[in-house]
């Protein structure tokens, strides 16, 4: 007599696996622990690259806040005050240790709390990309499927023209276009996107409705060719040929059983995506004047101030480790090999 | 046509068009004379100051590294900002550049011209409710005299021994005479503030038109109407927003979309197109800043006089005017004064480009080989473009340039005031003084040329302490020919300040001391109802 396999192994890739915490438990906590455990010392060694990269640039706080104006006396009066004058190692300590206990210190140039002031930054540009990436990610996925069902028709080589347009277009000359189209030809939407305390949140909607579509059209693209590639890759293997021939539509094919597996190479797109979404877009907050931490770190880079650098370096850094820890869970999350490693 | 007419109508009350040519032009365009005059007139109604409204601005010149105390002020967003919430003791007037009390009501001088008293005005609050003293006005002095204040002022201050308040007035004794201190004394920085702003320097509290209500460095500023200002020339709109703007591109298409009413530099290249955008006007006025290559004289292969003329006349002015800034600029003579200052040399011959001339200095020189001149896109405007135009102008005349681009991050530091041949910018100065001393007095810092002259010097100090002005223009001509014939500068041409606004905004005043209609605009201009 046939003793058959358990009836788990017996659809191998047809059901889709959800993630079961309660089997996945323990493998998966310490393997969570180790990636923050890295990214720990990752944060570390950037907050050491920058410092040493700032310590490079020619001159220095004091030259760089004098400009043309600058005196030896005036710089000489600057560097005493702001302890410039100590060796850079026991700068970068002192800095460290501050860091550690949560305090960010205050800005070489205004004086001002960096803490406060990059809250504010992040806040924005936090909002900015969190509304591309609630319009892009959810479009990006569905195109992409939608490709895959109308494979060679001409609706997806259309969208891959599109895609691959939006994609090639430079994202200033994407901005200027549509500041140029809604802006100062139609008078739709403001060209600058001006964000000022007293207003509501359908205001700063409406505000930021230029650099947000225009983001959009950046990442829309990357994100929608990678879902149809991956899921693409997937319809050739053997379980979907076998719920072909069980006579599935293939609608259902695509997002119950292809997607599922092909949610691994998504999700890592998506990631980077969202981390260019957050710390990329400079050019974008140039452009429409958005009070971002793009620019805001790009000023201080030239004033050469070093704490508010490391610690928009540090937040920068941050995020992308963050994205990509998340991604790597959710992709093995999503794929039962990688969970159990052998 | 209208729109062609209405800014005729413009034109002719500004002044810039008499009411004769403005009847005939309004002719020729088809317009019975009645119907002109009742234009005209509307358009000098427009003119009447009006009261409210809030105006925007889209400034470049802002970072987040700003801050509100006037000692740090460095760029212009800051600057315009300051001339809203603070006031110094004296404004230089449009018109001629001579000095205006402001805080201070008058003042005089000792024969000497070494102490001077200013009588402080009365009646003047501050923003937190308290009223202006000769004190504050004397802490204020004090602390910029301090080195710690970093204080951009502080070469201004160096000249003064002493200062004490003497009932409602200050006294300054001065290390040497100088008939100058009142202008000295209309620097940006200068704003009078509580306790001369010991302890809280960026608290943004003066006794300006506006209060300081939102102070976002680098992103955005707001003030609202002080309503217990005690001018009334000044101050009209209800309140003034200030924006960031540092991409020139996003400053164009903010005004042309009506998002911003008043925005600064405007690139000569792109005034031609902006012009002819509906209902924006271009406000311009020749400047007192210049563009220039600066040697040092105290360097081979220019401490040959010979050599330094053949390259003040290598250069092609009327080609550099008319193609770095598209004719948004007037000629320089190789000093560095221009028309804008008072007691300016006016019969000083105008070099011109002598291909010939300069390839015969050249040969007496001796010199051969390349010469290297360093120049950067942080030089100035187009200062890449100028040193190449430069170049192939030299090889004219046989001079070989070597143009060397150099990055605009660290240009400051690492190359102006170092490097022996360099393009670079000054910024004007308020008195023919200031500029000399900033930068060919013999131990100034910033001597960019090396232009190290005792008998300079001595003209110098006499000029600054003398109150006869025959004798005064006298010595300032006969400087300007020393630097001109014998320095270190070659100076191709003074900017236009280019600033544009909506054709909302009324009362606009042309000033030559500062962009931004003397870095005033938002206090000075109105807009209708």
């Amino acid at each position: 007599m046939v003793t058959l396999p358990p009836a788990s192994l017996q659809n191998e890739g047809v059901v889709r696996h959800m993630p079961r915490l309660r089997m996945v438990g323990g493998p998966l906590v310490k393997m969570i622990a180790q990636r923050i455990a890295l990214g720990v010392l990752l944060l570390w060694a950037v907050s050491v690259l920058i410092f040493a990269g700032t310590q490079i640039l020619p001159g220095d706080v004091a030259t760089a806040m004098l400009g043309q104006q600058a005196t030896p006396e005036a710089i000489a009066n600057i560097r005493n005050e702001l302890g410039l004058d100590r060796p850079a190692v026991v700068r970068y300590f002192d800095w460290l240790g501050n860091a550690l206990q949560g305090d960010l210190g205050k800005s070489y140039t205004n004086r001002q709390d960096i803490a406060t002031n990059i809250g504010k930054r992040l806040g924005n540009t936090m909002f900015l990309a969190l509304c591309a990436a609630v319009i892009a990610v959810p479009l990006a996925i569905t195109l992409g499927v939608l490709a895959v069902r109308y494979r060679n028709t001409f609706f997806d080589k259309f969208l891959s023209i599109l895609t691959l347009s939006t994609v090639s277009l430079p994202e200033f000359f994407a901005g200027y276009l549509l500041i140029l189209l809604f802006a100062v030809q139609l008078r739709w939407f403001p060209s600058t996107a001006t964000i000022r305390p007293s207003m509501d949140f359908g205001d700063k909607l409406y505000a930021i409705a230029l650099p947000c579509l225009t983001l959009v059209l950046v990442v829309v693209g990357h994100m929608m060719r990678m879902t149809r590639a991956a899921i693409l890759n997937v319809l050739s293997s053997a379980y979907v040929e076998t719920a072909e021939l069980k006579g599935l539509s293939p609608s259902r094919i695509i997002w119950r059983h292809a997607l599922p597996n092909a949610l691994a190479p998504i999700v890592n797109v998506v990631a980077l995506n969202l981390a260019y979404l957050i710390v990329g877009v400079v050019v974008v907050e140039v452009i429409f004047v958005y009070p971002g931490m793009g620019q805001f770190m790009v000023d201080h880079v030239s004033k050469r101030d070093v704490p508010v650098v490391q610690a928009c370096g540090l937040v920068f850094a941050a995020v992308y480790i963050v994205l990509n820890i998340v991604a790597d869970v959710a992709a093995i999350v999503a794929n039962p090999r990688l969970r159990h490693p052998r | 046509m209208s729109r062609e007419l209405e800014y005729l109508a413009r034109e002719a009350v500004r002044g810039r068009l008499n009411r004769r040519d403005f009847l005939g032009r309004a002719a020729a365009l088809g317009l019975t004379l009645p119907v002109a005059s009742k234009l005209l007139n509307s358009a000098a109604y427009a003119q009447a100051p009006r009261k409210g409204g809030d105006l925007i601005c889209g400034l470049v010149g802002g970072e987040s590294t700003n801050s509100l105390d006037p000692a740090t002020f460095l760029s212009q967003v800051p600057q315009v900002f300051g001339k809203c919430w603070g006031e110094t003791l004296v404004y230089s007037k449009p018109e001629d550049g001579s000095p205006v009390g402001l805080l201070a009501e008058s003042w005089d001088a000792s024969d000497d011209v070494k102490e001077w008293t200013f009588k402080i005005r009365k009646g003047v609050k501050f923003h937190d409710g308290k009223d202006m003293t000769p004190d504050d006005v004397l802490a204020t002095f004090q602390r910029h005299s301090d080195p710690n204040a970093k204080s951009g002022a502080l070469g201004v201050m160096e000249n003064i021994a002493a200062m004490k308040v003497d009932g409602e007035n200050i006294v300054f004794t001065l290390k040497n005479a100088d008939a100058d201190l009142p202008l000295l004394l209309s620097d940006y920085h200068l704003i009078i503030q509580p306790s001369g702003g010991v302890g809280a320097p960026d608290a943004g509290i003066g006794t300006g038109p506006y209060k300081v209500e939102a102070n976002e460095p680098g992103v955005r500023y707001m003030a609202t109407k002080f309503d217990e200002h005690w001018r009334d020339d000044v101050g009209f709109v209800d309140t003034v927003e200030i924006l960031v703007m540092n991409d020139t591109t996003a400053r164009m298409s903010a005004l042309q979309s009506g998002q911003v009413h008043i925005i600064n530099r405007v690139e000569p290249k792109t005034v031609s197109l902006i012009e002819r955008a509906p209902g924006v006007v271009i406000e311009r006025v020749p400047s007192k800043g210049h563009y220039v290559f600066v040697m040092h004289i105290n360097t081979p292969p220019f401490d040959n006089n010979d050599l330094r003329m053949a390259l003040k006349l290598a250069i092609d002015r009327d080609a550099m005017v008319d193609t770095i800034l598209q004719g948004y600029a007037t000629k320089g003579n190789d000093f560095p004064i221009n028309q804008s200052y008072a007691y300016a040399p006016k019969d000083i011959p105008q070099r011109a480009y002598d291909p010939e001339e300069a390839a015969s200095f050249y040969k007496k020189s001796g010199h051969s080989g390349p010469i290297q001149l360093k120049t950067s896109e942080v030089a100035f405007p187009g200062a890449v473009d100028a040193a190449t135009l430069f170049q192939q102008q030299a090889a004219k005349a046989g001079i070989q340039i070597e143009v060397q681009r150099e990055p605009g991050d660290g240009y400051w530091d690492q190359v102006w005031n170092k490097q022996p041949f360099c393009a670079s910018y000054w910024g004007g100065r308020p008195t023919q003084d200031g500029m000399y001393s900033t930068a060919y007095y013999s131990k100034a810092d910033w001597n960019d040329t090396r232009f190290m002259r005792p008998d300079f010097d001595a003209k110098l100090l006499e000029a600054r302490g003398e109150l006869d002005q025959e004798r005064r223009a006298q010595l300032y001509r006969e400087m300007a020919l020393m630097v001109r014939d014998e320095g270190g500068l070659i100076l191709p041409m003074f900017n236009d300040f280019i600033d544009a606004h909506t054709d909302q905004v009324q009362g606009w005043i042309s000033d030559p001391n500062y962009e931004m209609s003397g870095l005033s605009a938002p206090i000075r201009v109105w807009l209708p109802s």
